[in-house]
Order: C-alpha cells, then structure tokens, then sequence
C-alpha cells in the first residue's frame, strides 16, 4: 500500500494531536468477504470524541460496508471493532445502537405517517408502569432532543407535513435519542439546500461540543474541508491513509482516493456560434415558478444553477410537458409549438433524462433493444405494429455507438452492469434524433471516473450540433462545462452569466440573493 | 424476443401439466382420451378467455375484480336481449356482448385513468354494482333455457373441425392478442408501463391511457364470455361465474404473470388456465373428496406462485440476501 503509516504504530500516533487519546471506536484490520468480492481487505478507522472524521473514497471504496459494519447489520470476516480500546462485538443492530453508535442513512428510514415524536422513539419509547407507550414522556423528551439541536417544531406534527430538511433534523434527533456516542452521517447533505447545509454545519459543531464522535461521508470536498477535523481514505476496499485535514490539500485526497493524479476533470470545446432552436417566452406557474423566458442555440450546453428548490427542475419538467405551465410560450426553430404532453416534447425533439435515471429511466424487464426503441416505436412502426428488423437496426446503431458490451440485444436490460444500463438508457434518447437534450443532474452520487465520462460525452453531444442543457448544483461542473449559465432563485430567473462573468463567487451570490440584498 | 426469455418458465409449466395428466392416467385412464381432453379445453375456455384480459391488466400494474361480475351483467343483457328479439342474429348478439362488456371495463379504466383511484377499490366497486345491475334489470328472474332461442344457445355448441365453437374463440384469442402483445405498439406499451411506469412517462407513454385500455380489452374478452357462458349453460341470473374472478386471477398467476407488472405473457396465461382446468376437472374424477379439491387446488397456486418468486429473483440479490441474512438480526 502506498501509505506512509503502517498498522504496528499504536492508533493515535499517527494524528498528533490526539496522541493522547483513545478513540471511541476503531476498527482494526476489519476484513469482509462477499461471494467474489472481497469488499473489505484490513482496513483501519478510529473515530475520536469531539472531532469528525470524513471518511472518502470513490463508489465502491467499501464505505457502505463500513457503515453497516459498525452498526451491527454485517458481521466483519476479520478484525475487531475497539469501543473505547476494548474488543466487541455488534451481534445486532439493537448491540451497536445499545453501545451508542447510530447512523443517518444516505435515505433516511423514517415513517411518513407517524408523528416527529413516534419516529424518534420508534422502537425505545418510554413506557408506563402497564408496559405501555408513555405517550406524554415521550412527546416531552422529543420536544427537548429538537431544543437541542436548534429544530424548533411541534413533535406532535405529522412526518409527511414536514419538508425534506426538517426530516433530517427528525433523524438526528432520533440518533440522538439513544445517547449516542458515535454519530454516522452517510452522505447528510445529498438533498438539502445551501442554507439548510450551513444548519447541519452548526448542527454538526454542536455535537462536537458535546463531545460526540462523528463520522461524516460525503463526495463533497468542500464539505470535507470546511467541517472535517480528519480525514480517512478508502480506495477498493482497503484503507489508503488518515491524517489531520489541516494538513492535505484537496489534491492529495482526490489522489489518494483515485490513486491517479486527476488534473484536467473537463474536456476542452470550442463554443459553436450555432443558430437558435428553442425560445422560452414568459412562462408562468402558479406555485413553482414565474416569467422564465431564455433561448438556446445548436451546440450549445446551458447551465441552469440554483439552490435546491430553485425550480430549475419544475421548469424542465414543464418544458418537456409533465406539468402544464399558466402561461407562456415555446419556440422551436422560431415556429411556436404547444407541448401539452411528454410525447408532444419527443416529437418535437425534446428529450428529458431525469436525475434518477435508475427509477425513471430503464425498464429492466424489458430486452436491450426494446428499452432503446421505447419512445422511437413511432418510426420503427406502422400502422401500430411492429417492426422488429426495424427496430434491432436502431437499438444496434446507437448501441454501438456507445460501446455498449452485451451478448446480445435480446437479453433483458436487468442483467447488465449499472453503467451498460446508463449507456442503453442514453442510446434510447439519442435513437429519438432529438434536437434539444436536458440533463437534470447528470452525475449526482456518481464516481470520479464516470463523470469525467459523463462530461465527455456531453461535449460531443454539443460537438454535433444538439443543444445541451444541464441542470446542476455543482458549482465546479456548471463552470466547466457550460457555454452560459442561467442562475435561478425562488422560481425566477436572477441572471444570465457569461464568458468572464462565470465565476463562483458570481454563481453563489446570484443564487443565494446576496447582491441584492448588498444593493442600497 | 420476450418468447424466448419466458421459454423456460412456460415449458416448466407445460412439463407440470404433462405430469399432471401422467398421474391421472395412472388412476384413471379415460381421462386422456382426446374426447374428453378436448371437453376439458372446452371447460376451460372461458377461463382462458378471461385470463388473457386479467393478464394484460396485472401486467399494467392494476388488476381487475369486475370481470366475473362484467359477464354475468352482459350474459343477462343478452339473454333478455334474445328473449325480447328471439329473431336478431348471433352476430348481432356477438357485436353487442362484447361493446357492452368492452364499455364496463371502460368504465373501470376511466375511473383508474382520470381520477387516479386504486384499481383493486375501483373493481371491487364496480364488480358489486355490475351484480347490483343485474338484479335491477332482471328483477332477480333468471332467464332460463326454454326462453332462449335454439340458435342462440346452439352457437356455442356448433363445432367446426370437431372442436366446439367455445374452443375456438378461446384459440382465436390466445393467438390475436400473441400479436397483440407482441407485434403491436400498444402491446409494448403494456409491458413497458408495467415495468417502470416512471420510465415510461419520461418516455413519451401514457400511462393512465395504456392501463384504460387493458381495462377495455379485458372487460371486452368478459363480455364476449358472457354470452358464451349464459348460451353454454342456458341459463342466466345474478350470481353466475360467482368468484370466478379469483380463478382467473389464479390462472395468472400460476402463468407467470407478475402480480408487480411488466412479466406475463398470452401464452403463461393460457398455461395457468389449463392447468388449473386439468386440476379442476380431474380431481373429482379420481374420487377426491371436494374438501381435498380445493385444498389441493389452492396449494398449486400457493406453490407456483413461490416458485415464480424465486425463479423471478436475479442471482447477484441472492447472493447477498444469504450473505445478510448470516447476521443474525
């Protein structure tokens, strides 16, 4: 392994500052087997009281299996877990809970229609002497653990009432209901605004206060930074290096994390002065957005950045006829064309590719070439039926294009590999020839090596005169990829920026509302 | 193609027939006489006819409770519609069963597309109404045999190429709606509605329409019976093909057919309906008591529905479900 630190050192030594102190929980030399697949090879974690630990590592470094490893749900191969310098063992869930280590899952496990309190208390509420559910103590307690985290509702609320950000603060409360001692919080921010980020922040420190150990994953580096007293790296399952964040640079994480030095993420274009295809004029809708009007050209690839619930997403589903607008008009090719449905849009080649491309993009039951020519069976028909030489020819063309590796189009879509299924899944959009492409998050929770895929294949898609447009919240992706970037907040277009004017502080400050408020 | 990935299930299937034959024939021999095979298909046409329906509904992720409920209310309405106009042509007849019967299974997909309330609650709803109906239009008489007229309860009896004409629509069906499913578009947008429905609205697809329109088939396919059923049997009332919902659904099942959506094919459905018709017809001839017969009849439901379970599942999630469940929870 390319670590200077070896496993013989006493665990503490190697972070300085906490020579002196015995972490809460460590593993040691955890190994965990899957049939064919050794998910874990002796990997090394020690999580300190008062300090947060990031763990990192790309998609399948091993960090899930860790996670259900120190709560009890998976039972390590090899290797002990060390509470408090002592080897146990978490036979259970209801053992690692007991021993104090929760986790807030990446998707949260709460139930809608239970209330704030009966979620908390789910499976420990206090009883009665009569062995019954103490509802009054209950609602007692759960009102003070949301005091103390800075969440002041009514515990008496309905989970279903609350929005996505107070339902996680529902889950912190809930870790915090069994006494942790050990916070876990896989991927905590994934769906949360800006502002409701800068909450966990201080959420976050809170803890540290109390004392607690926190360990925090996220493929989000400047979260790391900005949160992270240590750092520990994973890389295909074995433990590549920990150390005091203070003392790496974003450079040396995403080194030892890859293991191949990472210097150009984005691919070079050459903007196109391509002709417009579609016009946005004035659209309205009564609850989610208002006077959207923006225009997009041939090879063009248009940012859309904003905040979590900016409406970036609602006007692209408005676009592609999901939902209906109030008002307002859509050019394409300078003729106005009403979309009132999503197969008006395809028609009128206009193709969404969703954020959850899994749930809302492959049919896995279905075979390869038939996922491929789902919405193209307008062409590869007649007269309502079926023309299947027609159809493997189209599935065949684009999925070689792709480079798609499957024994044969026959076989069904299930049981390919996650990124094959990716692939058929855009072959199936290209197959429709459209004209205008829309990629809503397109490499949200993915891997290092599979965005910069990602990116090169939008730029081709650009290269041969499609026009692109990307939503993203990811400040580093809109800046390298887009052309222009239209900047949304509270459902309205705040500015359009371009050329020198893409910059970060532009973006944030745009999105956030922040120069307006500056302006006297 | 979707033939040759579901192959193997549906020879699975055809071997458990066979076996099923083989047994009874060891018991008692007459019973595999090509007569009576034939009167068993004949039996169990109606049952084959009302699965092809029920299979591209479930494949729709719906499902459709009515359909019992849809023939017998178009049984009567032609049964009176004889009585009143003994001259009108079978064809006439034919046309009518399966417009009214196609327009009450509209009526469910209406509800289904338009107002978005669960299938389960609208057939339920509407399979009592469809019997409440009944008794309204007929007064709670039955329709008996020697009101009909000859030709009209000849027809279904009248064979051709030695086969009676209620075998050959159940035929006639199995092999239009194997194009259906198969050739068509609409036929793709069943399967592909069924397997993702969020899929298949970013696809361009309709999917409250594509479920209407299973309702409309598979309530066209229950009117049709209707009127092969009340011919067949020469009588009409209100509680003919009573529960005969839960053996269609059963066929399916026992077929294939995915009680999630997107898996189930013509042939699958075809399959679980013969081989609950073979159960059904030979169990009382090898002197099973009728409290065995539907024990026996509900443990192939039971277990064919566990071996589509597992056979359903893909290898990898196999692997891991063992490898979680060593942990003890």
């Amino acid at each position: 392994m390319d670590t200077p630190m070896t496993a013989e050192s006493p665990p503490g030594v190697r972070n300085p500052a906490q020579a002196d102190v015995t972490p809460i929980l460590a593993l040691d030399k955890i190994s965990k087997v899957f049939p064919g697949v050794k998910a874990l090879a002796d990997v090394e974690l020690r999580l300190f009281p008062g300090t947060v630990t990031a763990l990192v590592g790309e998609n399948g470094a091993g960090k899930s299996t860790v996670v259900k490893i120190l709560t009890g749900i998976y039972q390590p191969d090899g290797g002990q877990i060390l509470l408090d310098g002592e080897p146990v063992r978490f036979a259970t869930a209801q053992a690692a809970a007991q021993a104090g280590v929760t986790a807030i899952h990446q998707e949260t496990v709460l139930f809608d229609e239970l209330s704030v309190a009966e979620n908390i208390f789910l499976g420990h509420a206090p009883r009665t002497r009569f062995g019954l559910i103490d509802r009054r103590a209950m609602y007692t307690r759960a009102g003070e653990i949301l005091e103390s985290i800075g969440a002041e509702f009514d515990p008496g609320l309905r989970l279903r009432d609350l929005g996505i950000a107070k339902k996680h603060l529902v889950a912190i409360a809930r870790a915090l209901s069994v006494d942790a001692r050990v916070v876990i919080m896989d991927e905590p921010t994934a769906a949360l605004s800006h502002k409701e980020i800068q909450e966990l922040y201080e959420l976050v420190e809170k803890l540290k206060a109390q004392g607690k150990a926190i360990l925090f994953i996220s493929h989000k580096f400047d979260e790391i930074f900005r949160i992270a007293d240590r750092y520990t790296v994973y890389r295909d399952g074995q433990f590549i290096g920990e150390g005091a964040i203070a003392d790496v640079g974003e450079g040396d994480l995403v080194q030892m994390m890859v293991g191949r030095l990472v210097d150009q993420i984005f691919p070079k274009r050459e903007r196109m002065g391509g002709t417009e295809i579609l016009r946005v004029v004035g659209y309205d809708h009564p609850t989610e957005f208002a006077d959207i009007s923006f225009t997009l050209h041939r090879g063009e690839i248009l940012g859309f950045y904003g905040l979590v619930g900016a409406g970036r997403s609602e006007v692209m589903q408005a676009l592609f006829g999901i939902t209906k607008p109030s008002k307002g008009a859509v050019r394409i090719d300078d003729k106005v064309r009403v979309i009132r449905s999503p197969a008006d849009a395809v028609r009128e080649g206009i193709v969404y590719v969703p954020e959850d491309r899994g749930r809302q993009g492959a049919i896995t039951a279905l075979p390869i070439f038939q996922n491929v020519t789902l919405p193209s069976l307008g062409r590869t028909s007649r007269k309502g039926f079926l023309r299947l030489a027609e159809e493997f020819r189209l599935a065949r063309d684009y999925t070689s294009r792709l480079d798609l590796r499957a024994a044969s189009l026959d076989t069904e879509l299930a049981t390919l590999s996650g990124g094959n299924q990716q692939k058929v899944v855009i072959a199936k959009w290209l197959a429709t020839k459209p004209k205008v492409i829309i990629l809503d998050e397109p490499t949200k929770g993915i891997d290092i090596g599979s965005k910069a895929a990602v990116h090169e294949f939008m730029a081709e898609l650009a290269a041969a005169g499609l026009a692109v447009i990307m939503v993203s919240s990811e400040i580093p992706e809109i800046l390298g990829m887009s052309d222009r970037v239209i900047v949304m907040r509270e459902g309205r277009i705040v500015d359009t920026l371009e050329g020198d004017a893409m910059t970060p502080e532009n973006l944030v400050r745009r999105a956030a509302g922040i120069a307006e408020e500056g302006a006297p | 193609m979707i033939l040759r990935w579901l192959a193997l299930r549906e020879t699975i299937l055809f071997g458990a027939i066979l076996v099923l034959l083989g047994v009874i024939y060891t018991r008692f021999p007459a019973f595999v006489a090509p007569n009576n095979l034939i009167r068993v298909f004949n039996d169990t046409s109606p049952l084959i006819l009302l699965a092809i329906g029920q299979m591209i509904v479930i494949l729709t992720r719906c499902i459709d409770l009515s359909v019992a409920a849809n023939l017998a209310l178009t049984g009567m309405v032609v049964a009176m519609l004889n009585v009143a106009m003994p001259e009108l042509p079978i064809a006439v007849i034919l046309l009518v069963a399966v417009c009214l019967g196609a327009m009450l299974g509209m009526v469910n997909g209406i509800l289904v597309w338009q107002l978005q309330i669960p299938p389960i609650v609208v057939t339920l709803g509407t399979m009592t109404i469809f019997r409440g109906l009944i008794f309204v239009i007929s007064d709670g008489r039955w329709v008996n045999s020697h009101q009909m007229s000859a030709a009209f309860k000849a027809f279904p009896r009248s064979t051709i190429l030695g086969l009676p004409m209620l075998s050959w629509f159940a035929i006639l069906a199995v092999i239009l709606f194997i194009v259906v499913m198969n050739r068509t578009t609409l036929g793709r947008a069943f399967y592909a509605v069924g397997g993702n429905p969020h899929a298949a609205t970013y696809t361009g697809l309709n999917v409250g329409r594509t479920q209407f329109w299973a309702f409309t088939i598979s309530g066209a396919l229950a009117g049709l019976t209707g009127y092969l059923w009340v011919s067949r049997f020469g009588v009409a009332y209100v509680d003919i093909a009573g529960g005969f919902e839960l053996d269609v659904v059963a066929a399916c099942v026992i077929g294939g057919v995915a009680i999630v959506g997107g898996v189930g094919t013509v042939t699958g459905a075809l399959l679980g309906a013969l081989f609950l018709g073979v159960i059904k017809n030979a169990l009382p001839v090898v002197n099973i008591s009728p409290f065995w017969q539907m024990a026996i009849s509900g443990a192939a439901i039971i277990i064919a529905v566990g071996f589509n379970a597992r056979s359903g599942r893909d290898k990898g999630r196999i692997i891991l479900k063992r490898a979680e469940a060593v942990a003890p929870t």
